[in-house]
């Protein structure tokens, strides 16, 4: 429709119904918001733990929250703020665990690397990297076991794609034709390290379809091309084509932590990679080629900061869990805990 | 043999091997649940029905969608092991043997041990997880008697079954729990010593300790191949030196019977702990001190222990002795008095 290579659009969206393009974008903005509150509050000392920031990811996150169902399951990363919100996480419950409160999702236990919704599908989120995707492997053998028509989503980062649990993962999951999309956000960092400097063949869409899956690669900061190729994904797992793999290139657009300092990343290519920071680069095609009215979106907005900020209202003044937690959840049956 | 406790409440009984009781409660996991399904390295009948055959016949009985062979890849075993479990299987994996486990350790550790208590209850992780201690004839890397790792993970139950009647009752329970469990084989156990086993599917639950052998003047508490050495010992003990034994196998790890314990150093007031991990930071190590913790105003004498040496387990066993045999054990219970 239009190619606004600045604003991050270039692919055309005239047969994408503008509702699912507002819901899109409404999503786009949700996880927007979290971020830039999250993060606000770890450094301003209110939130005291680790939180990991998804500035950039946006809209392959998005894309993924309109693809699935709710018995589509998701398994994410320590970086997960925006598949969570995504895929429907409630909000409340999400932010309450990410300040460790009693009415967070996992009571405060978990925490922000940690979550989770079991009601949408958003089965966990690992801290380790790259092991998320044995697991989705197993969740695709259940689905494929169950014969359900259920699809499983993995994300990780490009840094996840140097540990052996990625390999052992994509063989399994081609080996059995298993209904899984490991979607590779790629932001172009491990860490503190380049792509570059962690591995000599940056082609990570090659290398996973050296297992003999399909494997395509995505622009991540087109939204429309990131709905897109996410769409394809989902239903040639759904409608048998076994595993797929998704690379989504995006860039980093913070450090690596919440708090963490991001001086080492060349200023130029961050400035560049902002450019065409995914968020404002929808919203200004959606109001200048999308067909949507500016007071709509800005109406969407509202409502969704409306939500955002009872959320840390309510998390910020919530109890934390009791002491008695401690020892609940360790086993199924707490006294197994007595003694040891 | 001596006693051993006993669910076997049926009548019909089959003498067994270790490894054939494994099967047995396999088979009837299999039968009884179609959630159940095994993973592992070349566990299905046409690849051989298992390293060890513990596996045999399964695969042709109930599929291989459901016996399923996998690449040599731990990792991917036990974390596609816990994703069938977080979506309602029950997930048997086998590890071949347990010092390959290391190459699994992320998924054993930070995910089925620790998904319970991070989601706040709402991710349970119904895994067992079956693996196999080898021989010194195998070398160091076969031969690790890696349990203490994982006593000293909370969120997995540690079973270390001594008989081939304890072997069907305990994996039956493993398989039925509601947590991860590791269940440790020995290939020392598997064939060596035949015993009627129940036909029925009867299951001896975790955290219950076994009084193989009751006696008066010492304890000596063990539990997995060590308690063989330790019976073999105690038999010694009485015959030639008078001292009467009571042999307790605790047979799981975690959770830990240590009432069981307690009451019977209680009685003897000496007590010497025997396996075959290394002494050093071996699980010897805490039951001693809790026996101390505990008893300490009721003891004779020092709470001592019998394991491993430190150090890598040698090639030639008979010319660098490595495990426990009766007579360390002998000698140990010899010096309390």
């Amino acid at each position: 429709m239009t190619l606004d290579v600045e604003g991050g659009i270039v692919s055309s969206a005239a047969d994408i119904d503008r509702d699912l393009l507002t819901d899109i974008y409404t999503r786009m903005y949700l996880i927007r918001i979290v971020n830039e509150r999250v993060v606000g509050e770890v450094k301003a000392g209110r939130l005291k733990g680790a939180a990991y920031p998804v500035r950039g990811l946006e809209a392959v996150c998005a894309a993924i929250g309109v693809c699935t169902r709710d018995d589509d399951q998701l398994v994410s990363t320590y970086r997960n703020m925006g598949d969570a919100l995504a895929k429907g996480a409630d909000l409340r419950r999400a932010v309450a665990e990410m300040y460790g409160r009693a009415s967070g999702v996992s009571k405060g236990k978990g925490g922000a690397m940690h979550l989770h919704d079991p009601s949408v599908g958003f089965v966990t989120s690992t801290g380790i990297v790259g092991a998320g995707l044995p697991i989705a492997v197993g969740l695709g053998l259940a689905a494929q076991l169950d014969g359900d028509d259920r699809v499983v989503v993995t994300t990780f980062g490009d840094g996840s794609t140097s540990i052996g649990a990625f390999h052992e993962a994509l063989n399994l999951a081609a080996l059995w034709q298993l209904p899984v999309v490991f979607v590779c956000q790629n932001n172009q960092w491990g860490e503190h390290t380049p792509i570059a400097g962690y591995t000599a063949n940056t082609d990570l869409t090659g290398r996973a379809a050296a297992y003999g899956l399909r494997a395509v690669s995505t622009d991540g900061f087109d939204t429309i091309a990131a709905y897109r190729t996410m769409r394809d994904a989902v239903e040639t797992t759904r409608s048998g084509g076994g595993p797929v793999f998704v690379e989504a290139r995006t860039y980093r657009l913070s450090g690596h932590s919440a708090a963490s300092d991001y001086s080492y990343m060349p200023r130029d290519e961050f400035a560049a990679a902002e450019q065409r920071d995914p968020v404002p680069g929808f919203r200004r095609w959606l109001v200048e080629s999308g067909g949507v009215e500016v007071g709509m979106v800005e109406g969407l907005e509202h409502a969704v900061d409306a939500r955002v900020e009872a959320a840390f209202e309510e998390a910020s003044k919530a109890a934390p869990p009791a002491p008695e937690e401690r020892y609940t959840d360790v086993f199924a049956d707490e006294g197994m805990v007595r003694g040891l | 043999m001596t006693t051993y406790a006993s669910d076997t409440t049926s009548a019909a009984t089959t003498q067994r091997t270790f490894v054939q009781a494994v099967n047995a409660s396999l088979d009837h996991a299999l039968a009884r649940d179609p959630k159940v399904i095994l993973l592992g390295e070349d566990i299905s009948d046409p690849s051989g029905g298992g390293p060890f055959k513990a596996t045999k016949g399964l695969s042709s009985k109930y599929g291989e969608d459901r016996v399923r062979n996998t690449p040599i890849a731990e990792q991917a075993i036990i974390g596609s092991a816990i994703g069938a479990a977080l979506a309602g299987y029950r997930p048997v994996a086998e590890i071949m043997f347990m010092d390959f486990i290391g190459v699994a350790m992320d998924q054993i550790v930070n995910h089925a041990a620790k998904l319970r208590f991070m989601s706040g209850g709402a991710t349970p992780v119904p895994l067992t997880i079956r693996t196999m201690i080898g021989q010194q004839r195998f070398g160091a890397q076969h031969t690790q008697s890696l349990e203490a790792w994982f006593m000293h993970i909370p969120g997995i139950k540690v079973v270390m079954p001594s008989t081939p009647s304890d072997a069907k009752g305990l994996l039956t329970s493993c398989i039925l729990d509601e947590d991860p469990c590791l269940f440790i084989e020995n290939v020392n156990l598997m064939y060596a010593q035949k015993q009627e086993v129940s036909d029925h599917d009867y299951s001896i639950p975790l955290g219950k300790a076994d009084v193989k052998r009751s006696g008066d003047d010492v304890t000596i508490v063990t539990y997995g191949a060590a308690v063989h050495t330790v019976l073999s010992a105690a038999t010694t003990l009485q015959e030639v030196h008078q001292i009467s034994a009571e042999v307790v196998d605790l047979r799981t790890l975690v959770p830990l019977d240590l009432e069981t314990v307690l009451e019977s150093v209680g009685r003897t007031r000496r007590v010497v702990v025997v396996h075959e991990a290394t002494t050093f930071c071996g699980p010897g190590a805490e039951i001693a001190t809790r026996i101390s913790e505990e008893m300490f105003s009721d003891l004779l004498a020092p709470v001592l222990r019998v394991g491993a040496a430190y150090a890598p387990a040698p090639y030639a066993a008979s010319e660098l002795p490595f495990l426990p045999v009766p007579d360390d054990v002998v000698e140990k219970v010899r010096s309390l008095f």
